[in-house]
């Protein structure tokens, strides 16, 4: 314990507590809280029951209050710790409400009727995973539907983005070819075209080739994305020449040096690019909003924004859904974290 | 014949067939290859980016421009009317040049404002705390790639998601309510404050991306020489004076690319502000993107050719950040190369 | 058979003239060697003759076939590379073979050619191990091996020693030596030092800013260099050049005045130098001896290098440069007057233009 606190607080110096080791450590603890706490909130939150939901102040845990079916009644009935006039607790379940005062029974002996003062007794509760926030969404709603969508269009998207852009990135970094210097100028000078400068022209081109509705008018203009053909061309520019002379000399063609030389040796930047494109497509919002305007075919982000912008919101529902749409993307986070933490820093990325 | 891991073969026997695939393709190629030549090839490899490329980024950002002199509620060009400058005309026509609700389009002029005002207060927070954050990840700290990942884990989820973790938060028996009702506050609705809405999403945005700057920040951080604080203690120079005369000024090219790189997304904020606000209440919230989304598609007086002409505004702003962060890269590269 | 003939081969990338009027012909068989100081052109000479570059003008034949408009994969030819170019992902195995499946050859074929080279290059125990796993020397054998195993009509070596220390750099030189005695294919060499082209050429081609300075065998280059630059660049330590001028010119031999008054009486038969004319002496400095008579060189000791075996003296005469290598160890210190003698040493007249005077 001694050793491993001292490491764990390890200070400027070593000697004494200089302000700016307090200062790092407030910060550190308050990031920790208010970076993780929001997204442990909704997670625990997503476990509860619509009344849970309801109740203020939120209990952390999820808690349902718990009933019993007594016999002689036909509705199961709530039960509460019942503080007794002689001192005793007993839990009893209450039949009805008059007033202030209630009217409870014994569930293990039902004949008897007891009035207690609705101050003196409490619900009994229990920890409860409302599971079914879960899988009721999968049944009831189309949930199923829009994370196949998903899915589709995050593994089709991605794949067509790594071929097509390491294809040009090839092009781009072991040729040499008249328009070579155009054409990187205007991938540069396209890094940063946002979709919501072109999203108008964008809708018409995609209505008129008829992907309106369509998976593919969602995948199709993400995939030639500039910034893949950048880091991969950057990437493929630290393969030495020599090697594709080499493979020259070895009576490969060029498919064969792209496919079996170029491709392997740059597997660490297409796993960064397969990585974001991943994340990005996943998390796709706003074009998806545009081109689907049919239930089935929304993705995950459409179809939680389309039901939670809705008046009568079952926030039980979205904030399990929530955590649906969450969780491929904290995998990735955990699992690849510093792969993609390293590919920031050295591409600034996002 | 060979001694070869499981992994690498069960690899290989995933492989297989796509290598079967690819020796098949390489027979026409070898044919075009012979045909064409090196060119020809370069060509080859190029064409299905520049193709995509050109119909779904190229094409668009050219015909924006048609649109924008357009009038009329259809799509497709065809059916639509020329009108000259009639749209630009229209988003600068106002009574009063001071003040915005005169504007015909008044609503623009207010997502402009909002989104200028976000901008300013969004960006300078963000980067004051994302220097903090690389600031004090740069120590000496046990446990530090945790930490990073502490700050980091945001950056990934989806807007969707961020603007729902923050209305789950910001409602009414939400978790801000919980907490101040423990200090005898009594529950407020943040989100049908005008105000409250406003800071909330600069606090969700900046809570969604602070970590990605604070990455970079760090990373330039430890790109510089340790000999150099070493330097520095050898002559005794106290610890602010090394920030002010060392760190931040070796910092500061990557300080500029940050601070424009967070510019230029911040211009674009609508993701996450649409989910957790829906650009209300009122127009408290609303961003130019939200308003070229709306006066393209959503509204009932949809106007495509407005929201061209209001998208090629917002795209001249994000150019000249652009070529000014292009600039920078160029210069950095020139000093590296000197 | 691998006979290479160039005419007139030119060369220029964009307005940069990197290869000019190249005439080569280089027999079936032959160890050449090109040398010269880096940027002169030699690498883009072999990487035109591999296919690797188009030339601009002029023709290449291999074998008598035109071969200007061939890829370089289907010019028969092999290329070991200065960077080796190992495929870094594949096993050894996997790069011996990756060439001969690419030109469709049988399994059974492919497994006896590796093993074969395997064995003459003594990589057996490596070929399921990747390059990265091999040291440098290894790696220098499997991209050897990898030329070996095609069977090319000629191998082009692109300095491929020079990534390897010093000492197997010289065990290296001896075994392709070897190997070239055994296999007995063509091979052309680039390297920019000129001890192995000498130990490794039946011919030097010495190339300057793009032109051919001259060729000939390494003795040939030594004892009768075609101008001061092959002169300077064929020989450790380089040669030391005076200025000189013609005082007496004679049939059969002409007298030169230098630094310091000194007369210099080279015979020479048939030249057409007249008195006045100035020239660049060139002696090696291995053919100059330390001599105790004041009739000879008087020059200021510089600089003393202790070899053991020999003595290297920097000395300063009458402000030019002398360099002089005596065997075995002296008594000299920097500060020092001695005695040059440069009597019986072969010297090399220089006209103005740098071309060497030759004799009828």
């Amino acid at each position: 314990m001694g050793v491993a606190s001292r490491f764990i607080l390890r200070r400027r110096g070593g000697k004494g507590w200089h302000w700016t080791d307090i200062v790092t450590w407030i910060w550190l603890i308050g990031g920790l809280i208010i970076m993780f706490g929001p997204a442990v909130w909704l997670a625990f939150s997503s476990f509860k029951t619509p009344a849970a939901l309801a109740e203020f102040p939120p209990s952390i845990l999820p808690y349902v209050t718990s009933q019993a079916t007594v016999e002689g009644y036909d509705k199961p009935l709530q039960l509460f710790d019942t503080k007794m006039p002689d001192g005793s607790t007993r839990v009893l379940a209450e039949v009805r409400r008059i007033g202030v005062m209630s009217q409870m029974v014994d569930p293990k002996a039902p004949g008897e009727i007891i009035r207690v003062n609705m101050n003196d007794r409490t619900p009994v509760r229990t920890v409860s995973f409302a599971t079914e926030n879960y899988t009721e969404p999968f049944v009831h709603f189309d949930f199923l539907r829009y994370l196949w969508n998903s899915v589709f269009v995050t593994v089709v998207a991605t794949l067509i983005t790594l071929v097509v852009n390491s294809m040009a990135a090839f092009a781009l970094s072991k040729y040499e070819f008249k328009g070579r210097s155009l054409a990187m100028l205007v991938i540069l000078a396209t890094l940063m075209v946002p979709l919501s400068v072109i999203m108008v022209p964008l809708y018409s081109i995609i209505s008129s080739l008829g992907l309106f509705n369509s998976l593919w008018g969602v995948i199709l203009p993400t995939v030639a994305t500039p910034t893949g053909v950048f880091i991969l061309r950057q990437y493929m520019l630290t393969i030495p020449d020599e090697l594709i002379d080499a493979a020259r000399m070895d009576k490969a063609s060029e498919w064969q040096i792209y496919w079996r030389i170029v491709l392997p040796l740059t597997a660490p930047a297409l796993a960064v690019l397969a990585i974001f494109s991943v994340v990005w497509r996943w998390n796709d919002f706003l074009w998806p909003l545009i081109v689907l305007s049919r239930r089935e075919l929304y993705t995950l982000q459409v179809g939680l924004s389309i039901y939670s912008g809705e008046l009568n919101v079952q926030w039980h529902f979205i904030l399990a859904m929530t955590v649906v749409t969450m969780v491929p993307v904290v995998l990735v986070f955990i699992f690849l974290q510093r792969f993609i933490t390293t590919g920031i820093a050295g591409t600034g990325l996002k | 014949m060979s001694t070869t891991s499981p992994s690498s073969r069960l690899g290989a026997l995933l492989m297989a067939p796509v290598n079967a695939l690819m020796r098949i393709v390489d027979v026409p190629l070898r044919g075009l290859q012979k045909a064409t030549g090196l060119g020809g090839m370069a060509a080859f490899f190029l064409a299905p980016n520049m193709l995509i490329f050109g119909i779904f980024v190229l094409l668009p950002l050219v015909i924006n421009f048609v649109y924008s002199m357009t009038g009329g509620t259809a799509f497709f060009l065809s059916e639509r009317s020329f009108v000259g400058a009639d749209q630009y005309a229209r988003l600068f026509t106002c009574a009063d040049y001071l003040d915005p609700m005169s504007c015909q389009e008044d609503a623009f002029w207010t997502a402009v404002g909002n989104t200028f005002w976000f901008v300013v207060l969004q960006v300078t927070l963000m980067i004051l705390t994302a220097l903090i954050t690389a600031l004090i990840l740069n120590r000496d700290l046990a446990a530090r790639s945790f930490w990073r990942a502490v700050f980091f884990f945001p950056v990934l989820l989806s807007p969707v998601v961020v603007g729902l973790i923050w209305k789950w938060i910001l409602q009414r028996q939400g978790l801000l309510n919980f907490m101040l009702y423990q200090f005898g506050n009594e529950p407020y609705t943040w989100l049908t404050d005008r105000n409250w809405t406003f800071v909330a999403t600069i606090g969700v945005s900046i809570w969604a991306h602070m970590g990605f700057y604070a990455l970079i920040l760090l990373a330039g951080l430890q790109a510089i020489p340790k000999d150099l604080y070493e330097a520095a203690e050898m002559d005794g120079t106290k610890p602010a004076r090394v920030f002010w005369r060392i760190t931040l000024p070796l910092l500061a090219p990557n300080l500029l690319v940050v601070v424009v790189l967070a510019l230029i997304r911040a211009v674009q904020i609508f993701d996450e502000v649409y989910v957790l606000t829906g650009g209300g209440p009122g127009t408290s919230t609303l961003y130019l993107t939200q308003y070229i989304y709306e006066t393209g598609f959503a509204s009932a007086l949809r106007n495509p050719g407005l929201a061209a002409a209001a998208s090629i505004l917002m795209g001249a702003v994000l150019v000249v950040l652009t070529l000014f962060q292009l600039g920078i890269g160029r210069r950095q590269e020139n000093k590296g190369k000197r | 058979m691998g006979e290479i003939k160039l005419t007139d081969v030119n060369k220029s990338f964009g307005s940069v003239h990197v290869l000019k009027d190249i005439d080569l012909h280089i027999q079936d068989g032959e160890f050449v060697v090109f040398v010269g100081p880096s940027g002169c052109g030699k690498s883009t000479l072999l990487r035109t003759i591999a296919g690797l570059e188009k030339i601009t003008g002029g023709e290449i034949r291999i074998d008598g076939k035109r071969v200007n408009e061939v890829s370089a994969a289907d010019r028969g030819l092999a290329m070991v590379f200065q960077s080796y170019a190992l495929y870094p992902h594949m096993s050894v195995r996997q790069n011996l073979a990756f060439g001969l499946e690419n030109s469709n050859m049988p399994k059974t074929e492919i497994a006896e050619r590796i093993a074969e080279a395997a064995r003459m290059l003594e990589i057996d125990q490596y070929l399921e191990r990747r390059p990265g796993q091999l040291s440098g020397g290894q790696r220098q054998r499997v991209a050897i091996g990898r030329a070996i195993v095609r069977r090319p009509t000629a191998f082009l070596l692109d300095e491929p020693l020079s990534n390897l220390d010093a000492e197997l750099r010289v065990s290296t030189r001896a075994e392709l030596a070897a190997l070239h005695a055994r296999i007995g294919s063509t091979m052309i060499y680039v390297t920019h030092d000129q001890v192995e082209a000498m130990t490794l050429a039946h011919r030097i081609v010495v190339m300057r800013a793009g032109r051919i300075e001259q060729v000939g065998t390494p003795l040939e280059l030594y004892n009768t260099p075609a101008n001061r630059f092959v002169a300077g660049f064929i020989g450790a330590p380089h040669m030391n050049f005076l200025k000189g001028e013609v005082s007496e010119a004679e049939t059969g031999a002409v007298t030169l005045s230098i630094g310091g008054g000194h007369k210099l009486l080279v015979p020479l038969s048939g030249h057409k130098l007249s008195v006045g004319d100035k020239l660049t002496v060139g002696i090696r400095p291995q053919h100059i001896t330390l001599a105790g008579d004041p009739g000879s060189l008087a020059v200021k000791v510089r600089l003393v290098e202790a070899l053991g075996s020999e003595t290297v003296i920097h000395a300063d005469l009458h402000g030019e440069k002398l360099l002089a290598v005596v065997q075995g160890q002296k008594q000299i210190s920097p500060g020092d007057e001695v005695h040059f003698s440069i009597a019986g040493a072969p010297l090399h007249l220089f006209d103005g233009n740098g071309l060497r005077v030759k004799a009828a």
